[in-house]
């Protein structure tokens, strides 16, 4: 269906925005603070809260948290960047304009997913390199602990891009960002992020383990820490197969639904809808 | 404003088709709900054809054009753009069309010559041995007036800057069919000047068919070959604006002066009032001027005409 050249001149004008993009958002002051602010409270939180212990263990529970921040930072980025992205960019013409251009629409999103992959892989690299100096008993010595973490970031961004391309197209406005963000600081929460996910519930944890949100975390805690902490998760263990089969699956469902459903809002962009949105988000704003 | 602008035979100047069609449409409707939007919407436009598009707001203009754009499914009719149903149009289609919607916020942050070059990149693989494509940056650029604001950020722009780059983007592609949804909107006089002469430029050098939208009729009476006029969803006048302005002007307006008194008078052959009253002062008549319906009187008088008849 489609030539090879046209896939070639679509693919390398999306790497072209997204390398574009990543310059612009880096030499504007308001989005270096968006890297920086999480970091900084992260790190911040982290310290504070070195001299806390995980409850049964000797291990301090700011080192702990460092992975599982880690972890849900590259799941949250892929859902809610990507997501809060599109449906900006379908208020302000770039998805329109994608789509008056010969497979734009292809571009525009090899772009999007390029940007938003380096995005969150910029505010992982700025919490982890200081937080391996600053916190006690985390470490990356062994390169099987680089290769957890190698599969861990690439299976958590694929499995939440697709949710965030979904949720994008789903919702037309980026006012939507506070339905949205709610359930996932609650997700957030019972994920053991911050606090040992087994003295929760038991249904809080099977909610938990539904997403991807947990799984990440769990992997990259699995890579960064001594072996022993696997004794405070679920089941004892570090439990990589499971985390393979949910990330997996997640994926693998997402890269199924998400292109039907971003074919569909696609189809639906028109100059009049977009001025319709527009219309309601002023009378909103009023 | 036509003051005996013309001495030949206004059939002349009405749309000869010229060459190819570029656009076929036949029995075009569009039905939302219930509420129908266009009733039945008729003509042909032709290659190099500057067509205005003209009718009261929900009138059809914005639902045809992204009918014909590819961007809004029909309900019913035939329609036929650079020979494709613009309904199943592919990217190879797309590439041959250039759009300029009515207003557009994008890429804010971005500057000017990277997003023309990052849009025009799209377009490298679609060349074909009458036209090279993407067109170039910087002449591109040139073209439309931005030279000095090239590395400005976008959103610096003023509205009539950011209007340019919007046609300098709608036809970074060099495209055979360009739809300009109100172009000018926000110009001043001199950047509206600049753009005519592209628009002639456009349509005699490069043979590019150019379908637009506007609410100035000043505009489409000096770009347009032929202006066809919607109302209540159908095609109710179609014609070049000399044609459209003599359909209206059985009555013109006569103005002359008499030893230092000036006169009006309304007549219906302005052409025998015109010959008596000479017969009858001879030189003692000064500052004639006969005024025929201007453009604007016979939009309006159409529009009224038309909607008058929807009412009873």
């Amino acid at each position: 269906m489609i030539r090879r050249d046209e896939l070639t001149t679509a693919v390398r004008a999306g790497l072209r925005q997204s390398r574009i993009e990543l310059r612009l958002t880096l030499t504007t002051v308001s989005d270096l603070m968006n890297y920086l602010v999480p970091t900084v409270l992260f790190l911040g939180a982290m310290i504070f809260m070195r001299g806390h212990k995980v409850p049964g263990t000797t291990f301090s529970l700011g080192s702990v948290s460092l992975p599982s921040v880690l972890g849900t930072g590259i799941a949250l980025t892929g859902v809610l960047t990507l997501g809060l992205k599109l449906a900006e960019e379908r208020m302000d013409g770039t998805l329109l304009r994608a789509k008056a251009v010969p497979h734009g629409m292809l571009g525009y999103l090899v772009g999007k997913i390029t940007l938003v992959s380096a995005a969150s892989m910029i505010g992982f690299v700025l919490t982890l390199v200081p937080g391996l100096y600053l916190l006690p008993g985390v470490s990356m010595n062994t390169p099987a602990a680089w290769l957890t973490l190698l599969w861990v970031v690439a299976l958590g961004l694929l499995a939440s891009l697709p949710i965030g391309a979904v949720i994008g197209s789903i919702f037309s406005e980026p006012s939507w960002t506070g339905i949205i963000t709610l359930p996932m600081g609650g997700l957030i929460a019972i994920s053991g992020t911050f606090y040992p996910i087994t003295h929760f519930p038991a249904w809080l944890r099977d909610i938990a383990q539904v997403f991807p949100l947990y799984w990440t975390g769990l992997g990259m805690r699995s890579a960064m820490l001594p072996d022993r902490l696997a004794a405070v998760e679920i089941g004892g263990s570090w439990r990589h197969l499971a985390t393979l089969g949910v990330l997996g699956a997640w994926a693998v469902l997402g890269l199924a639904l998400a292109p039907s459903v971003l074919r569909r809002m696609a189809r639906k962009e028109s100059g009049s809808n977009m001025e319709l949105r527009r219309a309601k988000a002023i009378a909103r704003a009023h | 404003m036509t003051v005996l602008k013309q001495v030949g035979a206004p059939a002349a100047t009405a749309a000869v088709p010229r060459g190819d069609v570029a656009i076929e449409v036949d029995d075009l409707r569009m039905r939302y709900g219930s509420t129908d939007v266009l009733t039945g919407v008729n003509f042909t436009a032709h290659r190099g054809e500057v067509i205005a598009l003209l009718g009261p707001n929900g009138a059809g203009k914005t639902t045809t054009i992204e009918i014909l754009e590819g961007f809004r499914m029909r309900s019913a009719g035939h329609v036929s753009v650079l020979g494709v149903d613009p309904a199943h149009g592919d990217e190879r289609w797309r590439a041959r069309l250039g759009i300029v919607l009515q207003s557009w916020r994008d890429h804010g942050k971005w500057h000017v010559r990277e997003l023309l070059d990052y849009l025009g990149s799209y377009y490298t693989c679609y060349s074909d041995d009458r036209i090279q494509r993407p067109w170039r940056t910087d002449e591109l650029i040139d073209a439309v007036g931005l030279t000095e604001h090239a590395h400005k950020r976008i959103r610096r722009l003023s509205g009539g800057q950011r209007r340019r780059l919007d046609v300098a983007i709608g036809i970074v592609g060099r495209p055979e069919l360009l739809f300009l949804d109100e172009p000018t909107a926000g110009f001043d006089p001199e950047a509206r000047r600049d753009f005519h002469d592209l628009v002639h430029q456009l349509s005699d050098i490069d043979e590019t068919t150019i379908l637009l939208t506007t609410h100035d009729l000043d505009e489409a009476d000096k770009l347009a070959d032929r202006i066809m006029i919607l109302g209540g969803g159908r095609v109710i006048a179609n014609g070049s604006p000399d044609a459209l302005a003599l359909r209206m002007s059985s009555e013109a307006e006569v103005r002359w002066s008499r030893d230092g008194q000036r006169f009006v008078h309304g007549t219906t052959d302005a052409t025998t009032f015109v010959r008596e009253l000479f017969g009858q002062y001879g030189s003692d008549i000064a500052d004639l001027e006969v005024r025929r319906a201007s453009l604007e009187d016979t939009y309006m008088a159409l529009v009224r005409e038309f909607e008058s008849g929807v009412a009873g």
